[in-house]
């Protein structure tokens, strides 16, 4: 029966896709021949106005492309991902590198803040009560908000970066961590007292695991906004990294480039977002 | 009964238990109150009383996982403070961890238990102990996997493989089909033989505490509740789950245990309710050896009379 369903589902999703691309081709095809003009005529005088020529060159690609020229620039620069010809043209495996970097080196220094600390805080009601107020106030901060602060204070924007991401991603692992440690169900922590079991193993063998889904769920939401707020310091910051990649195709002009660095971004963000899915499964326990 | 046997002549209870009462919220009357009893060693007590009249929160007071509001708990000449590992307890809900395998379950329990143990040895007296209660097929499962009588089972498992002092059941039998729960009743039975265990143990199932029990303590209601009565189970040590309605004891101690639920739970609380605050000295009651005449609690010690069939 499941087995149907999915099969039905993936027919369904394969068919919007042929939609969606047929659409772009529809919206984007030159009405003229290929081969013989270049795409718009606002996009032609803009050209001109740059001194260009209309280009066969692909490099060239102005305007909206076409899945077909997408396609084109996507092989291009995945052919290529490791190129580095100086500080504004390097190919899309080293930006990504740059910024898959920053977000772990804030992610884990968040990890290693959020954990133990949502510890105490779900085993401790006193240590709950004082510090709920700054948990409430500090969290629906953008994290972007911090960045002047960051740049101020730290003077180094690579640093300020990893910071912004640090405090992005500690809330949520901070809560849920706190609320599945509370939650710990009576019954394990009084076999834990009726067995004399020491604080540390009990932590780990009782209460982690029991709070492990919880846990792995705030790891994987604080992942996917890091993952979204990389993008904007990036794009804020510059240098390196994906994010700073698309706005330097924007400046380019290069829809195409721009395009292929938003995919790149969604697909990273979805492939992070399943491992942690599939970490999740494996601590899921059933009652 | 040890005490019998024991040449130094006084020997304390295991466990002797003082005025106990509980008052959960200030202000609101005891559920229970002035509530003594001792235990001997390898002996088995079975409690029965209406719900809600405290017999649960005696148990967790045993166990250490409660405070009594009034008296105190006396085990093995210590005044107990807190939860401990010569006290293993059955819980109700059975209270195994999910993530772990049933062998994992009880290997967790062994290595509180014996932390300087190896894996090996760990692993084999788990073993044992899973094969005790019949679940070595069953012993790489997670709990989920499980039905309700086999979690149940495990969880007996973990509290026999520490090897306590004495052992908490909490209605551990509950929420088994008739079936099942016998079969390990006479596992339970034979445990207990074999190891001289000290039970004490919360029932509804009256038929189940007379198999099982030396002594069987009934509760009036609660508020206010008491140990009203100390039955002393007057059928011999040896009887068996198949055979023991053939005993005429057999059906004097039903109909005095039934009858009392039935009507003497509440004529008691009556009685007791304007009687609060007086000392209370429960009445012990032998049915079928005389006849049902109250005789006041002796100091200490109760012990049962054998009687060859
Ligand atoms: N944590 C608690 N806070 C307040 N009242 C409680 C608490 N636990 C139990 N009580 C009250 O104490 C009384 C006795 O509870 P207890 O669980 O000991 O009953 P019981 O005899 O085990 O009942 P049952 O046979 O239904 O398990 C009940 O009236 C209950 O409402
Ligand atoms: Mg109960």
């Amino acid at each position: 029966m499941s087995d149907k369903l999915a099969l039905k589902g993936a027919a369904l999703s394969f068919a919007f896709l042929v939609l969606i691309l047929l659409a772009w081709y529809g919206a984007t095809a030159p009405s003229t021949p290929p081969g013989t003009a270049a795409a718009s005529s606002a996009s032609a005088e803009y050209d001109a106005l740059m001194g260009k020529g209309a280009a066969a060159d692909p490099d060239a690609i102005k305007g909206f492309p076409t899945p077909m020229q997408f396609a084109e620039v996507a092989a291009r620069n995945l052919a290529a991902p490791f190129y580095d010809n100086g500080p504004n043209d390097k190919g899309i495996g080293i930006q990504l590198a740059y910024s898959l970097g920053r977000v772990g080196l804030g992610y884990l220094l968040a990890m290693m803040v959020a954990i133990p600390l949502g510890f105490a805080i779900g085993m401790s009601p006193l240590l709950y009560r004082a510090l709920d107020p700054f948990i409430q106030l500090l969290r629906p901060i953008s994290p972007l908000a911090w960045m002047p602060i960051a740049l101020y204070t730290i003077k180094d924007s690579t640093v300020s970066s990893i910071f912004v991401i640090f405090i992005c991603s500690v809330w949520p692992m901070l809560v849920n961590t706190a609320f599945g440690v509370a939650g710990v169900r009576k019954d394990w922590l009084n076999v834990a007292l009726t067995l004399e079991v020491s604080p540390l193993r009990k932590a780990f063998l009782v209460i982690l695991p029991a709070a492990a889904p919880a846990i792995i769920t705030g790891m994987r939401i604080s992942m996917g906004i890091a993952w979204l707020v990389i993008i904007a310091a990036e794009m804020l910051i510059g240098g390196t990294g994906i994010g700073y990649f698309l706005w330097n195709e924007w400046n380019n002009l290069s829809i195409a480039n721009v395009l292929f660095a938003v995919a790149t971004i969604g697909v990273v963000g979805m492939i992070l977002d399943r491992a942690f899915g599939l970490i999740l499964k494996k601590v899921t326990y059933a009652e | 009964m040890p005490n019998d046997t024991n040449p130094a002549g006084i020997v304390r209870p295991l466990v002797e238990v003082d005025r106990l009462a509980k008052v959960y919220k200030p202000g609101t009357p005891p559920v229970f109150e002035d509530v003594s009893f001792t235990i001997d060693r390898g002996e088995f007590i079975c409690i029965i009383g209406h719900s809600g009249c405290g017999k649960s929160t005696i148990l967790n007071v045993l166990a250490g996982l409660e405070k009594a509001s009034k008296g105190n708990v006396i085990m093995d000449n210590l005044e107990m403070t807190g939860p401990g590992l010569d006290r293993g307890v059955v819980f109700q809900s059975h209270a195994l961890m999910p993530w772990m395998t049933v062998e994992q379950n009880i290997a967790f329990a062994i290595r509180s238990r014996h932390p300087e143990w190896s894996r090996r040895r760990i692993a084999d007296h788990g073993a044992r102990f899973i094969d005790l209660v019949g679940l070595t097929a069953a012993a790489k499962k997670k709990p989920s996997e499980l039905s309700g009588g086999m979690k149940q089972r495990v969880g007996i498992a973990r509290a026999f493989a520490i090897e306590p002092k004495m052992l908490l059941l909490d209605e551990p039998f509950g929420a088994l089909d008739a079936l099942t729960r016998g079969n390990i009743q006479d596992e339970l039975l034979k445990i207990c033989a074999e190891t001289e265990q000290t039970v004490f143990m919360i029932t509804h199932d009256v038929d189940e505490a007379i198999l099982l029990a030396d002594r069987i303590f009934l509760m009036s209601n609660g508020p206010h509740a008491r140990i009203a009565e100390m039955v002393v189970n007057t059928m011999p040590k040896d009887r068996k789950r198949e055979t023991m309605h053939h005993d005429p004891r057999f059906y004097a101690i039903r109909n005095h245990l039934v009858d009392f639920l039935v009507h003497r739970s509440k004529t008691f609380q009556a009685m007791t309710a304007t009687a609060s605050g007086q000392p209370h000295v429960p009445v012990i009651v032998r049915p079928g050896l005389e006849e049902e005449e109250s005789a006041p609690a002796p100091e200490r010690g109760h012990p049962p009379l054998h009687i060859v069939a």
